[in-house]
């Protein structure tokens, strides 16, 4: 962490959203409000195009937290890794 | 309890030899072999590429045989997926569940492969005719695994 009060994440795109966002991976400070995968989901659309399409309210993506599958609720915390992905197609 | 993500082929008949040969107590063994399709959603596929998730696919798939072998009495259970660049008509995934008898592991074979399907990170991507596009996650596959949710659970 850089200054008291933001937290370092590891953020995760697969798939279709790794495309779009252009990149695989980012390391990125957060300010204090984004507790949740809920408000790191909304903070992340707050950037803008192409994050505010892919992850507007009311799209598929499903959000891992240290390689768990999480709601919109679950903590976030520092040093976490924060994955971000369209709903699986395997098998 | 063998979990494996791999690009190289598998040999369905050894790995079911190696999952039951050392258990004397299995009288059961139901496999799943899922292969690529030369047509998918109305367009022909050339190539399909094969995604996950380092880490966390071995894990969510751990998670599904512990789930399964906690709602069945099963001796073991195999998993493998393959990822990477495949042509239709080549595996992709193999599951294998041994038990003492055929009930068991019929349930406990198709459970772990909804589960997947929904669960495990994998992504496909096709080549077509029309260039590439990754494959969209079907409604019938979340209702083929919502229904192991259901109070009285299907050939348990």
């Amino acid at each position: 962490m850089r200054d008291s009060g933001t937290a370092t994440l590891s953020l995760v795109y697969l798939a279709r959203l790794r495309e779009a966002f252009g990149a695989a991976s980012e390391r990125l400070d957060v300010p204090p409000g984004v507790t949740t995968v809920g408000t790191l989901r909304a903070w992340l659309a707050a950037r803008g195009d192409p994050w505010a399409t892919e992850l507007a309210p009311g799209r598929a993506v499903r959000i891992a937290v240290n390689h768990d599958l999480a709601d919109a609720d679950a903590l976030v915390r520092p040093g976490d890794e924060v994955a971000f992905f369209p709903p699986v197609t395997g098998g | 309890m063998p979990v494996r993500v791999q690009t190289e082929d598998f040999d369905v008949g050894r790995e079911l030899a190696a999952l039951r040969e050392t258990d004397r107590s299995v009288g059961a063994v139901a496999a799943f072999v899922g292969t690529v399709r030369d047509v998918n959603d109305d367009a022909s596929v050339a190539t399909m590429t094969l995604e996950h998730y380092p880490g966390m696919t071995e894990k969510a798939l751990a998670a599904i045989v512990d789930d399964a072998k906690s709602r069945w009495a099963i001796a073991d259970a195999l998993v493998i997926h393959r990822v990477g660049a495949l042509k239709p008509a080549d595996q992709i995934v193999l599951v294998g569940v041994t038990s003492a008898h055929r009930r068991e592991a019929f349930a406990a074979c198709e459970f772990i492969i909804d589960y997947l399907k929904t669960r495990a990170p994998f992504w496909k991507k096709e080549e077509t005719p029309e260039g590439a596009r990754w494959v969209e996650a079907r409604v019938s596959d979340d209702d083929a695994a919502a229904r192991w949710r259901a109070p009285s659970v299907p050939g348990g």
